[in-house]
């Protein structure tokens, strides 16, 4: 006999949570799926300053940890198993998992999104050989030595801060000549006096033997081609969102996020999407939380027409 | 049951266990390796005495990386009987390290 929750909630993170603690305290029957262990992407951040409440900050993994606790407390079960098949139309839906089969009459995407990958050849061969996503994650790799940061918002920018104090030196490569990120990202670096700017340039080609050893560049207003010698590059463009397991059973913009506006209903009856995987003007933490109390709410509104 | 592996112990607590053992090469400031972490404890705990979860400080163990060819973290090897199979970097999931056990007969 399989088990039944009124609400299934798949990905731990933020948005996850957030979901399982309203609707626990509603006195629904939630399960969260998580696949590796709480927080997602926010449990890469170290330091999280940006989280109303936290004015000494807090670890990111710590403000995961505590949000896990406090849905469990609650009432919301946790298992950490992979979701490896979705049947969304029937009723109650059908979540396939590595540790076997669950119904649930409602269920709420919150499966995030990950770093975006430039798309050149190679790329994906040399990541960990001078290649990587995350400054805060492998930045200690480089120090002492060269690097690039490709990008043009805030992560890039912090990431690009990030690497002035751990590296020799630091180039912040962007395809436009002026940054997004907001001021108080851009502040530091003008302060860090091993940083260059590479403006209105794009990224042609990873050259690279055993290692990435640099990058052959494109100035996008003069044509001119150059070649940049150097032992890493961060690439700090964006997100992608994780939405492989429900392509053709929900609709999807066309990056690849989940449409669902503020009520978090997706254009299926009883399926919500929560945090950075839905169609939405900014992804932090504090809107992925906000996007689970608001799940709940339209969870409970559901549930009361079956 | 979870064990600090150092350079000292590694002959006789790793190449010498009677039972498999799973070695997480990881660092403090590594935070895909924190991540991880709880998922390896769960694993220590669902299989007992069946498998020991052996975790390598690199900052520490600098030696043993290198031996290891740690290169990226977080890196994980299951010895048996004194031998290891392929290694495996930065799983997705735990079910990911669970099937990857399986494969190497850990399990």
């Amino acid at each position: 006999m399989e088990r039944s929750y009124d609400t299934v909630v798949i990905g731990g993170g933020p948005a996850g949570y957030s979901t399982a603690l309203y609707c626990a305290r509603a006195g629904l029957s939630v399960l969260v799926l998580e696949m590796l262990s709480a927080g997602g992407q926010m449990a890469t951040t170290t330091q999280v300053e940006n989280y109303p409440g936290f004015n000494e900050g807090i670890d990111g993994f710590d403000l995961a940890e505590k949000m896990l606790s406090g849905a469990e407390k609650f009432g919301a079960v946790s298992e950490f198993a992979e979701v490896t098949a979705l049947y969304l139309s029937e009723n109650p839906k059908r979540v396939v998992t590595s540790s076997g089969t669950v119904l649930a009459k409602s269920v709420i995407l919150a499966t995030g999104a990950g770093p975006r990958k430039l798309g050149l050849p190679g790329e994906a061969d040399l990541v960990g050989r001078g290649v990587a996503y995350c400054a805060t994650c492998d930045g200690m790799y480089f120090k002492g030595k060269t690097v690039a940061v490709a990008g043009g918002g805030n992560s890039a920018a912090e990431d690009a801060r990030t690497l002035s104090q751990l590296c020799e030196k630091v180039y912040l490569i962007h395809r436009r000549d002026s940054l997004r990120a907001e001021k108080v990202y851009l502040d530091p670096l003008e302060k860090a006096g091993n940083l260059t700017f590479i403006w209105n340039t794009q990224i042609d080609e990873l050259l690279h033997g055993d290692k990435l050893t640099g990058l052959a560049l494109t100035d996008r207003v003069t044509g001119a081609h150059t070649t940049l010698p150097l032992d890493g590059l961060f690439v700090a463009i964006g997100r992608d969102p994780n939405t492989a397991l429900v392509k053709g059973q929900v609709e999807l913009d066309q990056q690849g996020y989940i449409v669902a506006d503020e009520t978090t209903r997706t254009s299926v009856p009883g399926v919500f999407a929560a945090g950075d995987v839905r169609t939405k003007p900014l992804r932090q933490i504090v809107t992925a939380a906000a996007d689970g109390a608001v799940a709940s709410h339209f969870v409970q509104a559901y549930l009361q027409t079956l | 049951m979870i064990k600090n592996i150092t350079k000292e112990s590694f002959h006789q607590e790793v190449e010498q266990a009677k039972e498999p053992i799973l070695i997480d090469l990881w660092a403090p400031w590594c935070v895909y390796c924190r991540r991880l972490s709880p998922a390896l404890d769960r694993l220590a705990e669902k299989f007992g005495d069946h498998l020991t979860v052996g975790k390598i400080n690199v900052d520490e163990q600098p030696e043993l990386a290198q031996e290891l060819d740690a290169s990226t973290i977080p890196t994980l090897y299951v010895y048996m009987n004194g031998g290891h199979g392929e290694k495996l970097v930065a799983p997705a999931s735990q079910a990911q390290v669970e099937a990857w056990l399986q494969e190497q007969g850990a399990l």
